[in-house]
């Protein structure tokens, strides 16, 4: 089973999509500014919600039990939303509009490159932003003296595991996307994620019937695994996070390698 | 590069030369006999219920500049897609460049220079930056790519606009920039969509002048168009394509040879003249064909048909004589005028 659902993942895209990243680079040279837009929105929030109501609120029981300031609670939940977002916008709005408006894929296609290849790219290219806001965002803390351990250095990978699996599964959805109306629904998942995945408050703050289901939601997977990351508490759980994020991720790629061809070649 | 001079006017540094027209068949020399470039047997393109492209048959020699010509809506476009490798065939066959489009999509791309219907330029970046991004998605090296950009944006004129975002030209200007863009990969097969719809005369030669360069260097085309003397200038042989299906193959003098008459009376009435004329052209010509605006009539020689017409008291405002073109075959064959 699994073998089989393997195949057609690891025949997904080749080579050739390192020239979408190039694509991309040549694009921001014209506006490099834009590249910062991603960075300031979790700085803002950290400022205002971490410091601001973390000074009203004091500390909150951490993952390994321990109390830790409200500002290292929730900036690893932060970092997780934030390459959530990053990933959903780029895999579900962009894409969208370059997939049925922007000639720009299309000319592309009348190259050796396949579709395959074209969304590897781009996803690989929301990765490195993805990146660079999460090595933004760590710098920060560091100035603020959040660091707890040096495990703090994995939530890089972490974050771009977190924004592959949206990425991977924002491209899935795309795909199957009519008109815009139909993004709305992603806004409805989204949002509640944002807000209740134990993102500002502990879980134990909610009833036990949502606690489970709040914990089945990805974005849960993510703040968790990043929040273990970040405070250096890590166990069995933080293993488990990494198994979802990746398992959801491959499968989101398996879909959208069987529908991209039929999206694009008409 | 000094010497580019692209005033608004798309006026050619080069005098522009007289070229002749396209000869028949024999012509076409080494290329009749070898293997053909493109293959196609009841090739079939579907979407949905509707078809496309129904069950056409073709062949393109190596080294031969092959015509569509066709109403809107006729399957051209969808026909070069399946060519270009970016729409998959419904049903038949074919071959291009001896592959097969199935399997060796990229393969077969990797050789083609593709214009578009519609201009499908990369507005985030420049002039010059569309050649470069362009040349490497076919894996060329950056130093390669970058001499052949500037060598292209010289071939096309548009030197001087090099470090200019895509949007604010012309239109006449883009084409050139999409035509210079599927030569970045030094093509063995032109796959041509309209190439100069919406250009203006000046810029229509230029490039008539510029494919017919590629076509001495032993570049195969194939296009699409609405214009007989495009069709006439640049094609050794075409095919009329009218409702999905292909109605009539040879080259442009054959063509005009089998389904028009040597010349054409082309009569224009006083208005509201015409529609109280019903039976009165009988017999005058081998073909008469009414077009709201004018009469066209059909024989070998035109005065004698003016001359016979006078006798039976029409009085034409307007009388042309000419010989048949294209234009006549295409009206023959689908009973529209070329151009809506
Ligand atoms: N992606 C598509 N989905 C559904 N129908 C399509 C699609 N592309 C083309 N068609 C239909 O196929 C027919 C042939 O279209 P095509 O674009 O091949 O014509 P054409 O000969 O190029 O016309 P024109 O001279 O206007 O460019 C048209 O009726 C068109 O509506
Ligand atoms: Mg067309």
């Amino acid at each position: 089973m699994t073998a089989l659902r393997l195949t057609p993942m690891f025949a997904f895209g080749s080579r050739r999509a390192l020239r979408m990243i190039e694509r991309n680079l040549l694009v921001y040279k014209h506006g490099w500014l834009v590249l910062f837009s991603g960075f300031f929105e979790p700085l803002f929030y950290l400022l205002s919600i971490g410091f601001g109501l973390g000074r009203l609120v004091g500390d909150v029981t951490g993952p390994g039990g321990e109390p830790i300031p409200y500002a290292l609670f929730v900036a690893p939940a932060l970092l997780a939303a934030s390459a959530m977002n990053g990933a959903i916008t780029e895999s579900t709005f962009n894409f969208f509009f370059k997939l049925n408006y922007d000639k720009t894929f299309a000319s592309i296609l009348t190259t050796p490159m396949s579709p395959a290849d074209i969304s590897l790219g781009e996803l690989a290219w929301a990765l490195i932003r993805g990146g660079l806001y999460t090595v933004g965002f760590l710098a920060v803390m560091v100035l603020f003296g959040m660091v707890r351990s040096p495990l703090i250095l994995l939530t890089l990978p972490g974050a771009l595991l977190i924004g592959f699996a949206f990425a991977a599964v924002g491209m899935a959805a795309t795909s199957f996307m009519r008109t815009w109306q139909d993004f709305d629904l992603i806004q409805l998942v989204v949002l509640p994620m944002f807000l209740f995945s134990g993102t500002f408050f502990p879980l134990d703050s909610f009833p036990e019937g949502a606690r489970i289901i709040i914990q089945l939601t990805p974005l849960y997977q993510g703040v968790d695994l990043l929040r273990t990351l970040a405070v250096g508490v890590v166990g069995p759980d933080t293993l488990v996070h990494v198994a979802y994020l990746t398992t959801m991720g491959l499968i989101g790629l398996a879909v959208v390698s069987r529908r991209l061809d039929k999206l694009l070649l008409k | 590069m000094s010497e580019t001079n692209v005033a608004a006017s798309g006026a050619s540094v080069e005098p522009s030369q007289p070229r002749p027209t396209a000869e028949p068949a024999a012509r076409r020399g080494p290329g009749a006999d070898a293997a053909p470039l493109i293959h196609a047997r009841k090739l079939t393109k579907r979407f949905g219920e509707f078809t496309a492209v129904d069950g056409v048959d073709f062949d393109v020699q190596p080294g031969e500049a092959f015509g569509f010509l066709g109403p809107n809506g006729a399957g051209k476009t969808s026909t070069m897609r399946m060519i270009g490798c970016t729409s998959p065939i419904s049903d038949g066959e074919l071959s291009v460049l001896d592959m097969n489009p199935r399997r060796d999509g990229p393969r077969i791309r990797a050789r083609l220079g593709v214009v578009p219907q519609h201009d499908t330029l990369d507005n985030e970046l420049t002039v010059r930056e569309n050649l470069l991004i362009y040349g490497r998605y076919f894996g060329l090296p950056r130093e390669e790519c970058a001499r052949r950009a500037d060598e292209l944006l010289d071939f096309v004129q548009l030197s001087d606009r090099g470090k200019d975002l895509v949007e604010p030209l012309s239109g006449g200007m883009k084409r050139r920039l999409t035509i210079a863009r599927s030569l970045i990969n030094e093509p063995d097969l032109m796959l041509l969509d309209e190439p100069t719809t919406g250009l203006d005369p000046q810029a229509r030669h230029l490039l008539w002048d510029r494919l017919y360069r590629l076509k001495q260097r032993g570049v195969t085309l194939v296009l699409t168009t609405h214009y007989m003397d495009e069709a006439e200038q640049l094609c050794d042989r075409l095919v009329v394509m009218d409702k999905a299906k292909i109605v009539a193959e040879g080259s442009p003098r054959q063509l005009i040879e089998r389904y028009s008459t040597k010349e054409v009376a082309e009569f224009r009435f006083a208005p509201g003249i015409q529609e109280t004329l019903d039976g009165q052209f009988d017999g005058l010509a081998e073909r008469i064909e009414r077009l709201p605006d004018r009469v066209l009539l059909y024989a070998d020689d035109g005065e004698d048909v003016v001359a016979s017409a006078r006798s039976r008291g029409l009085h034409p405002e307007t009388v042309l004589v000419r010989r048949s073109t294209l234009e006549d075959v295409f009206l023959r064959l689908t009973g529209r005028s070329l151009i809506e």
